[in-house]
């Protein structure tokens, strides 16, 4: 199974979806997506993870550059994890940076 | 715009690299790469090995002197990445999570015979891990039973320093606040009791989820048994008859990495290829730290794993056997450790590997304090001989970035040197308290004569820390290493025979009792004694000036089968039992009161030593000694009471209640005259260890009043607390 990757961005607003296996080689693609976003200064990102099976420590360090790189005045919504991907999320603390929601609700 | 020094400057077999820095010592992120440098003073040659992570035969090896080809061409060209005794060099282009690293090194003098004693022990047919590795594969899945065979057992890895502290700090409370909880991250969590899901079951991430237990409790610090790299395999022995581990190393007090987290006491440790184990521990200690709680780490800097001339190579010895360890004359390993071998702790690189090791931890994992395993090892010079000055301890003491870390040492080793109230301290060091230990084990067991010697550790030891200050004494019963507190009133001898040493391993005096019987009993009158003299055991530790700390299971009153020596057992004698937290819930629910009681009390957690005076004019004593009579204290037999005066409470600057505290070791009951308390204040009864409960301990603030304000009994063998407060508005 492969990666895919769609972006959107609204009024103060992004949105990110991924879908498949986010391993290595996949990172470097969910990483200049972040950094193009990053650019339009959003209020809120919002990645929607319900039909991402996997996600490898590089994505997960991808999600860390994110929280950095958005800066702290950024919401980071993660919608939708489920599986070892909300596992991986939890164990590394990273569900705490972030609203965890199954559907997107802003707070 | 392009750095000029993150270009390539040569080319090796593909690989694009140029001339690395010196420091930090280890693997480092660099703009454009990844920058490797190692120390080794006597190794004329030395070799870059990398490894695609997990695998058998390296990538590539890449040699730090020798022949080149010039970057971008096919030139051929001299190079050599070395300055001084340390040898650099920064690799381009390298996928850093992906990779494993290693050196080979040699001297080209001969090579030391296996099993022989040598200075130097160079060996390039061994890929060896970096002593500053700050992440460590091959034992990512704790107990998965490893590849005998493996050319490169223990590999060091590149980590990373992104994670999202979200604005954490150590906590930085006062020494004497402190209420320490000394714990096995696996053992914590790993007991099915502990109803966790198998996945996170004995794991950093496993114990957080327990994070409000402890909160609970009241405990405020929690001391890490090691969680360095250690091979849980050392030692270990299987059973083919019953099909499962015998023997293990558990404890782990047997480093491999000192930079480095315990790979498999992480639950990502099985599913992120190590690159998230130093993310959960850190995620850990913030989530400990939101709930008020510190951590200190057992470090063992004493030895390595490596052990003596029989043992493997992993690292320390094929870099610089000379340098990182302690060497007879004839290149023997000196044995203070008791375990084969003694790092080298005073010699000018040990001793800064050591500081760099805890400054990582301390700036890198928010640690807020380490607890030095056989730490008069570390007071010892090149030779051995114990130092008056030992440069190590008085640099760690004088850290700038360890400035605000308590350290603690266990003030003896295993080669006869005892310290413990003379352990070179600078002013910052505490120590593990071994008299206090003995003192109120023999004063519990009803030994006559200790009235005296418990005067003072219920002080913090006057007698041991004059000029320093109670806190440099860290009180306890019962540590990982002995008895456990059930077992102390449960067994007058170990019965180590599980460890498979004909019982001869573990110290044979215990000064524990058993209260009538060796060992598990029906005896009612036994069982409630036993309890008795466990609650007994807390309130005389909780009431002490000075530091007190638990042994996990403590609390609510575990046993480990007589086992005084459990460092071998992966199972149910050392995993924490939950279930015991409602089977003795009417003992647990006395610690936890008890805690409360300390923490409720500032005249119990003095920063200066008491001075047995009234220096603010309240017409009492900061501390008054009293027998069954008020005012006369009864120094040669197994009774002691004592009066703290509230009004002196943190040297006068804070206000509290009188507490009166009257110890009856003695078997039977005996009537205590009361010391009068000033106008308008009375007595109330907050601890009786003798009352069944719920009246054995009253919650703060809900203790009934005293009737007879001058006189009570205590019952035999029991602990009696009252505090003294205004009788209302």
């Amino acid at each position: 199974m492969g990666f895919s990757i769609s972006v959107e961005g609204g009024q103060g607003e992004a949105t990110i979806k991924l879908v498949g296996e986010l391993d290595a080689a996949a990172a470097p693609q969910f990483k200049e997506a972040i950094e193009k976003l990053a650019v339009d200064k959003p209020q809120r990102l919002i990645l929607h993870m319900d039909q991402l099976e996997f996600m490898a420590s590089a994505g997960l360090r991808v999600l860390i550059f994110a929280r950095q790189k958005m800066g702290a005045d950024v919401s980071l919504y993660v919608i939708g994890s489920r599986g070892p991907v909300l596992n991986t999320l939890k164990m590394s603390g990273f569900h705490h940076s972030v609203y965890l929601q199954d559907t997107y609700a802003p707070e | 715009m392009q750095r000029i020094d993150t270009q390539p400057t040569h080319e090796y077999q593909g690989y694009r690299i140029c001339p690395g820095q010196p420091f930090p010592f280890g693997a480092s992120l660099v703009p454009g790469g990844v920058n490797f440098s190692v120390f080794s003073r006597n190794a004329s040659y030395c070799v870059l090995v990398l490894f695609e992570k997990g695998a058998r035969e390296p990538l590539v090896e890449i040699p730090f002197r020798g022949m080149f080809q010039k970057a971008f061409s096919n030139e051929p060209v001299w190079g050599e990445f070395r300055i001084g005794n340390v040898f650099n060099m920064t690799v381009l282009d390298l996928d850093h999570e992906a990779i494993e690293y290693g050196f080979r090194m040699d001297s080209g003098q001969p090579r030391a015979a296996a099993g022989q004693p040598a200075f130097h022990r160079f060996d390039p047919s061994v890929v060896l891990m970096d002593p500053y590795a700050r992440a460590i594969g091959g034992r990512d899945v704790w107990g998965q039973k490893p590849d005998w065979q493996a050319p490169y057992p223990h590999r060091s890895r590149v980590a990373f320093a992104d994670f999202d502290w979200e604005g954490d700090r150590p906590l930085e409370i006062p020494l004497e606040d402190l209420v320490v909880y000394e714990m096995h991250v696996r053992g914590f969590t790993r007991h099915p009791s502990a109803g966790l899901d198998e996945t996170v079951a004995g794991t950093y991430a496993g114990l957080r989820e327990k994070i409000p237990y402890l909160k609970k409790l009241g405990v405020n610090c929690v001391e890490l048994m090691p969680v360095y790299e250690f091979d849980e395999f050392e030692h270990s022995r299987w059973d083919e008859q019953q099909g499962r581990w015998t023997k293990m190393n558990y404890w782990g007090y047997s480093t491999v990495g000192f930079f480095s987290p315990k790979a498999g006491y992480a639950a990502t440790g099985r599913t992120q290829d190590g690159t998230m184990v130093a993310d959960e521990l850190k995620n850990l200690v913030k989530e400990l730290h939101r709930n008020g709680i510190e951590v200190i780490l057992d470090v063992v800097f004493n030895h390595t794993a490596e052990g003596n001339e029989q043992g493997p190579t992993i690292s320390y010895r094929g870099i610089d056997n000379a340098t990182y360890y302690m060497l007879t004359p004839e290149g023997h390993y000196y044995n203070f450790s008791g375990t084969g071998n003694t790092l080298n702790c005073n010699n000018p690189i040990v001793r800064d590997m050591v500081i760099d090791a805890l400054r990582y931890w301390a700036s890198q994992y928010h640690i807020d304090g380490f607890r030095f395993d056989l730490a008069s090892i570390l007071s010892r010079d090149q030779w051995g001989g114990p130092m008056a000055n030992p440069p190590l301890l008085e640099a760690l003491a004088f850290d700038p970035i360890l400035g605000k870390c308590k350290l603690i040492a266990e003030a003896w080793d295993a080669g006869g040197l005892y310290q413990v109230g003379s352990f070179p301290a600078y002013g910052r060091w505490a120590e593990w308290n071994g008299k206090y230990r003995d003192t109120l084990r023999r004063f519990l067991k009803g030994d006559p004569g200790e009235s005296g010697a418990m005067s003072q550790a219920v002080q913090g030891s006057p007698h041991l820390y004059y000029g320093r200050s109670p806190t440099a004494s860290i009180n306890f019963f019962t540590c990982h290493d002995g008895f456990c507190l059930a077992d102390m009133v449960s067994y007058n001898d170990k019965h180590n025979e599980a460890n498979g040493e004909g019982n001869g391993d573990g110290a044979n005096d215990n000064a524990s009792w058993n209260c009538g019987w060796e060992g598990p009993t029906e005896d009612v009158s036994i069982l409630s004694l036993r309890e008795r003299q466990m609650k007994n055991a807390m309130a005389m530790l909780l009431v002490s000036q000075g530091v007190p700390m638990i042994l996990m299971g403590d609390e609510f009153g575990q046993s480990k089968q007589g086992n005084n020596n459990t460092y071998c057992h992966d199972n149910e004698i050392n995993w924490l039992d939950w279930s015991l937290k409602q089977r003795n819930a009417d003992y647990h629910r006395f610690v936890r009161n008890m805690i409360a009681f300390r923490h409720a009390h500032p005249v119990l957690r003095s920063k200066d030593h008491l001075r047995n005076t009234d220096y603010v004019g309240s017409g009492y004593s900061d501390i008054s000694w009293h027998g069954t009579r008020a005012w006369q204290p009864d120094w040669g037999g197994r009774v002691l009471a004592f009066m703290l005066c509230g009004r002196h409470a943190k040297g006068g600057m804070s206000e509290d209640d009188y507490i009166y505290v009257a110890m009856n070791m003695y078997w039977d009951a005996l009537p205590f005259e009361i010391p009068r308390l000033p106008e308008g204040s009375r007595w109330h009864v907050s601890v009786n260890t003798g009352m069944p409960t719920p009246q054995d301990i009253f919650e703060p603030g809900s203790e009934p009043e005293l009737a007879d304000q001058g006189n009570c009994l205590a019952g035999g063998r029991s602990v009696l607390i009252l505090v003294g407060r205004s009788a209302g508005p």
